[in-house]
């Protein structure tokens, strides 16, 4: 008896670590953000489209999505259609983060296919997109009050991404969604001016 | 014979043209500066192409990066700066050489443990043995002719 006991010990434990890594291995391809708990970056960017620039100390203090797009990104065009109606839901603040484009292409997608985001901003050299950790766009950061990266998301915003990893990690009051105050804060201060 | 004198020659101009076949043709001012900054991107993951260092990717991130680390020696961070800055970023994942950590621990760990319970196995089989042959009087070892 005594003799089998290490080596079906060793085979539990070679299961064990087998069956983690198989139930894990989905997840492989994307990499975690090193940000995740840790203090958004802090950028002032050039308005897409316009001569001012946005700073993003102006969103201090309300949860918002930052979302990393390209027109040279076929990804950007499959969710465009979600971002829409995240948008239309107005739940919180889209800020639209145009990585490494061109200007006129960019304002001509959002004039095409409508325009989802509070505010987009150029990052034209992909400096800021470094600070970011940005690999590859799609990628979509969550946001909290306290300036806290939440969550990201890399790949195409989906209805069930949306539903389970970002509002799902919203506060929440009865309804399920963002408390009233909140919201009204959210959204009020940026559609007003910075919008192209 | 002159083939072989052709083959020499070719071979000796691969090998010189090699630089100039690297994607990244930059060359800063301090030859010193330059060593760092080729030894760097070499230990650095293109993290869209993963199987690459920025050193060999065409790819357009890993230009960027390759601009952030030479900006980053010409202002005159040390190499484990210049690591901390992009881990920071992009996480361990960047690194070719890995750093420890406690949530890495066990797989630096690992080679040794096995080494271990190989150790304590192979001791156990020996003794054992070694206590069949002592109290085995059934056969000679070495049956006499």
């Amino acid at each position: 008896m005594n003799r089998f006991l290490l080596p079906s010990g060793l085979f539990l434990l070679l299961v064990i670590v087998l069956y983690v890594g198989i139930q894990r291995a989905p997840q492989k391809t994307v990499i975690p953000s090193a940000l995740l708990g840790k203090p958004a970056p802090q950028f002032t960017l050039p308005v897409l489209g316009s001569n001012e620039s946005f700073s993003s100390a102006s969103l201090a203090g309300r949860w918002h999505a930052v979302n990393v797009w390209g027109t040279w990104c076929p990804e950007c065009r499959v969710e465009h259609d979600m971002l829409l109606r995240i948008a239309d839901s107005g739940t919180l603040p889209l800020i639209g983060f145009n990585w490494k484009d061109d200007d006129a292409a960019a304002l001509r997608w959002l004039a095409e296919l409508g325009n989802p985001y509070s505010v987009v901003v150029a990052d034209r050299d992909g400096r800021e997109a470094i600070d970011w950790g940005v690999y590859g766009a799609p990628e979509t950061f969550l946001i909290d009050d306290r300036g806290i990266v939440v969550h990201k998301h890399v790949g195409a915003m989906t209805p069930e991404v949306w539903e389970r990893e970002f509002l799902a990690r919203l506060p929440r009051v009865a309804t399920g969604r963002l408390a009233p105050d909140d919201a009204a804060r959210s959204v009020g201060g940026l559609h007003a001016g910075a919008t192209p | 014979m002159p083939w072989q004198r052709w083959c020499r020659a070719g071979l000796v101009a691969l090998l010189l043209s090699n630089s100039a076949l690297a994607i990244d043709p930059v060359e800063l001012s301090d030859p010193a500066l330059q060593q760092r900054y080729r030894d760097l991107t070499h230990e650095l993951r293109c993290m869209q192409c993963q199987n690459q260092s920025i050193a060999d990717s065409p790819v357009g991130l890993a230009g960027d990066l390759r601009r952030e680390v030479r900006e980053l020696l010409e202002s005159g961070k040390t190499d484990a700066q210049i690591r901390e800055h992009l881990r920071s970023r992009y996480g361990d994942f960047i690194l070719f050489r890995p750093v420890f950590n406690w949530r890495n621990a066990w797989l630096w760990a690992a080679p040794v443990i096995l080494l271990l319970i190989g150790l304590a196995v192979a001791v156990r089989v020996l003794r054992q043995r070694a206590r069949l042959a002592a109290t085995d009087t059934s056969l000679p070892d070495d049956p006499a002719p």
